[in-house]
């Protein structure tokens, strides 16, 4: 990639967002719009390319399901689902250490599936970080410019820069056990992009960090990734980190992307009952069509309730349905007034979150029918027991498939 | 002020109380501890502390004569080694060799004293015959009288050698050394020399095991740590089958498969890749078969246990950075194991340095290491000086390995922590 230029002057750059960032930005800040395009992949070759990919371990279950993937150049991408959905093997397989079963991957113009790994130009960032632990830092960083035969004084340079930047300049002759943990990870991507990959794959590596520096990390990724154009695949099992960093989401069940999409469009409009109850908290209700009309349909719950709701799926009338409502969009007593689905329901407990409350009631036989209500609004009066009122509008339901 | 000392007592006075609180804690706690352990401290003191010291201290010792002879040995010690010793000399032996035959004093220091010069012992004998019964004589006559020999230096000499307590020329002989009539260190006669040559003989038969072991089991390790844990545990079995078997029994039929009407050459005659036996046994090929199936488990489940704790993930992170994967391995994977390699060869080397049975059953002549001498001097000439003096000496040898390996660990493990 031509657009990392080392030399320049690491001042001209916007330093306030993070020291790891600084490195590898230069001519980026000053990129024109139509460049950021350009980089960011608008263009319609996109840089990897997954085509009918199926993999299975024992010849019998089918780990990846006909997996087609393309993600442009310049993209975060997010590879998000439970353990064992297939979105570790996918990343594995782009990486060259698992062999697809059938179809093929491209990244580029060249066909992956029998190109060996250690030939395929991609920085990887590992779980534990990998950080091999008897060589220094240094040595660390080093490593990916020496296999690559880089000449000794250029390498020192790039390498000199890298650890100024991530400003672990006196820990250079440190050994990674002898980091902190934030530390080792800044080494770890250090070394996965010091060798200027097309590609950075990203293996749940903030998993090992505690709240606070996992978040830290996240936005400096990210930052990262804005500001010098990188196409990074990242792997996590963790929805909120991947709705903080990700261009476009992948959510993954079953070997199967159930939905690929913006962080936003996966939140607001989950294209499946498993998207909804993975990403984000969830209400469900059990229901069957009434009719259907246009985007909306009226489907009927419990005893003879119904409510209108926004309608995804190829549901026909007469079939059942699984609402899904997120708990910060249902209204309560007061502000329920005019909504036009509006339902008695008892209240049973609270649980108080600090900057929110959450309510649980039982709705139509539910008794785990969650309401989200900041703090500052909730009505004082209120005590376990009550029977209120809920309500919500059309479009904040929405009817998916049963299963 | 008052007040302010009031106050602090007050403020000490718990704190003094934790402390013998914790204290009387944390006592009960050590006594347990320390009852646990007894018997085991107990057992080695016994079995192992005491054992040892008395060895190290039987290549050094030299008590016979000074214990049977206290007078003569305190007496020649004063002599200047020049002619023959004075009459109180003479007497002083004569007295005490008479009074030697009662409890088997005469035995012991006939046997030290055939050390020096193996016809001392019929000396000795033929001398107390010709002692007279009279006490009112001279000495130096009357023993000249029995023995022409008791008129040479020499023979005194030999004498005044053993008289001290300690002596090291067990710890010389052993390297083929011995002090000479001036006293100084010196190489024995050359076709005498034997005991370095041995040293030297072990360290390479141990080596050579070692390298062997590591050479065969390095492989296999890794394969036990890479399997799925089925088949690992399956493998691992095998590999510590042999240890179901007795070592004469396992060393005895590597004699009969090696030998020369066995089923290896008969195999490889049959085959046609020899036309007539070749000697596979009662020499060093032999020894090594032999040692080398022997001690392989030790090599193999020390080298195991540290690659188990390898992540796989290291030889991959090297692979991602565009290493070939044997690069990868030789750079990132090898260097990781050091410590597993490190104590599998200091275990086989130390295990293999003291190996009797199987170099004296399948191995020639010149295949015999030190173990095989200690064990001819305790066991046929009832020389324990000489056996505990080769036994330390092995043990040396082996503490020092042991801090090389000791010092290669704890590196290693500044690497690791």
């Amino acid at each position: 990639m031509g657009n990392n230029n080392y030399n320049t002057h690491p001042l001209e750059v916007e330093c306030y967002f993070s020291p790891l960032l600084s490195i590898f930005i230069n001519k980026s800040v000053s990129l024109t719009q139509e460049e950021k395009d350009m980089q960011t992949g608008t263009s319609n070759e996109p840089l990897v390319r997954f085509t009918g990919v199926q993999k299975t371990y024992d010849g019998e279950s089918l780990v990846v399901k006909d997996l087609n993937l393309n993600i442009q150049k310049g993209e975060f991408v997010t590879l998000l689902g439970p353990s064992g959905s297939g979105k570790t093997t996918c990343l594995m397989m782009l990486a060259g250490f698992e062999t697809p079963t059938s179809g093929d991957i491209f990244l580029g113009n060249q066909r992956l599936n029998t190109l060996p790994p250690h030939k395929r130009n991609i920085g990887m960032v590992f779980q534990n970080y990998a950080l091999f632990p008897h060589m220094t830092v240094e040595e660390n960083l080093f490593y990916p410019l020496k296999t690559r035969k880089m000449p000794k004084h250029e390498a020192r340079q790039k390498v000199d820069k890298v650890l100024q930047t991530i400003q672990l300049e006196s820990f250079a002759k440190r050994r990674p056990s002898q980091l902190s943990g934030g530390q080792q990870q800044r080494v770890a991507l250090a070394r996965a992009l010091v060798f200027e990959p097309q590609l950075v794959l990203m293996d749940e590596p903030l998993g090992a960090l505690d709240k606070q520096l996992r978040e830290h990390m996240q936005l400096e990724i990210k930052h990262l990734h804005e500001n010098l154009g990188l196409t990074v695949v990242f792997v996590t099992h963790d929805q909120s980190e991947a709705l903080t960093m990700s261009d476009r989401v992948a959510v993954f069940n079953d070997g199967v992307i159930q939905q690929i999409d913006t962080p936003q469009a996966l939140y607001e409009h989950p294209a499946n009952s498993f998207v909804a109850q993975f990403i984000g908290e969830n209400n469900t209700i059990m229901g069957k069509v009434d009719s259907i009309e246009d985007d909306f349909c009226r489907v009927s719950f419990g005893d003879g309730l119904g409510t209108r709701a926004s309608r995804i799926q190829s549901l026909s009338t007469g079939s059942s349905t699984r609402l899904s409502i997120r708990p910060e969009r249902i209204r309560l007593n007061g502000s329920s007034e005019g909504l036009p689905n509006r339902f008695k329901a008892t209240l049973h407990e609270f649980i108080y979150l600090g900057d929110h409350l959450r309510l649980r009631c039982e709705l139509a036989g539910n008794d785990q029918f969650y309401v989200k209500v900041p703090v500052s609004e909730l009505c004082p009066s209120l005590s376990v027991g009550d029977a209120i009122d809920i309500g919500w509008r059309d479009e904040d339901v929405r009817a998916l498939d049963a299963s | 002020m008052s007040s302010i000392t009031a106050n602090h007592n007050a403020d000490n006075q718990p704190i003094t109380g934790l402390k013998a609180q914790l204290r009387r804690a944390e006592r009960m706690k050590k006594i347990k501890a320390m009852l646990l352990v007894a018997p085991l401290a107990l057992f080695l003191i016994i079995a192992f502390v005491m054992p040892i010291s008395s060895m190290l201290w039987r290549s050094i010792d030299n008590t016979e004569v000074s214990s049977v002879m206290p007078l003569t040995a305190a007496a020649i010690l004063d002599w200047d080694g020049q002619g023959i010793p004075d009459e109180a000399v003479f007497e002083a032996f004569a007295q005490e060799l008479r009074e030697s035959r009662a409890g088997g004093g005469l035995g012991r220091i006939g046997r030290r004293l055939n050390y020096e010069d193996p016809t001392f012992r019929s000396l000795l004998t033929q001398t107390l015959r010709g002692l007279p019964l009279s006490t009112e004589v001279s000495w130096t006559e009357e023993l000249i009288g029995i023995n022409a020999r008791w008129n040479e230096t020499s023979t005194w000499l030999a004498i005044q050698r053993t008289a001290p307590t300690v002596t090291d020329r067990y710890l010389l002989a052993a390297l083929d050394l011995e002090r000479d009539i001036d006293g100084k260190v010196a190489q024995i006669a050359e076709n005498q020399r034997l005991y370095v040559s041995v040293f030297q003989r072990t360290l390479v038969i141990a080596g050579g095991v070692t390298l062997i072991c590591l050479f065969l089991g390095f492989p296999l390790a890794y394969l036990l740590a890479t399997l799925p844990p089925s088949k690992s545990n399956l493998l691992l079995i095998c590999v510590l089958l042999p240890f179901w078997t007795s070592l004469l029994v396992r060393t005895a039929a590597w004699i009969v498969l090696l030998q020369s009407g066995g089923l290896v050459n008969s195999g490889l005659m049959a085959t046609g890749i020899i036309d007539s036996p070749i000697q596979l046994v009662f020499n060093r090929i032999g020894v090594f078969f032999a040692m080398v199936h022997v001690l392989l488990p030790f090599m193999i489940l020390p080298l195991y246990s540290v690659m188990k704790g390898v992540p796989s993930s290291y030889q991959r992170a090297a692979v991602s950075l565009g290493a070939h994967p044997f690069a990868a391995f030789w750079q990132v994977y090898v260097p990781q194991t050091v410590s597993g390699i490190a104590a599998g060869t200091i275990l086989v080397f130390i295990m293999a340095l003291g190996y009797y049975i199987t170099p004296a059953l399948v191995g020639g002549p010149s295949d015999q290491m030190v173990s095989y001498y200690v064990a001819y001097y305790t066991n046929t000439t009832n020389n324990w000086g000489m056996a505990a003096a080769l036994g330390a000496l092995l043990l040396v040898v082996t503490l020092l390995l042991y801090m090389v390996y000791h010092k290669l660990v704890n590196q290693k493990q500044l690497v690791r922590s």
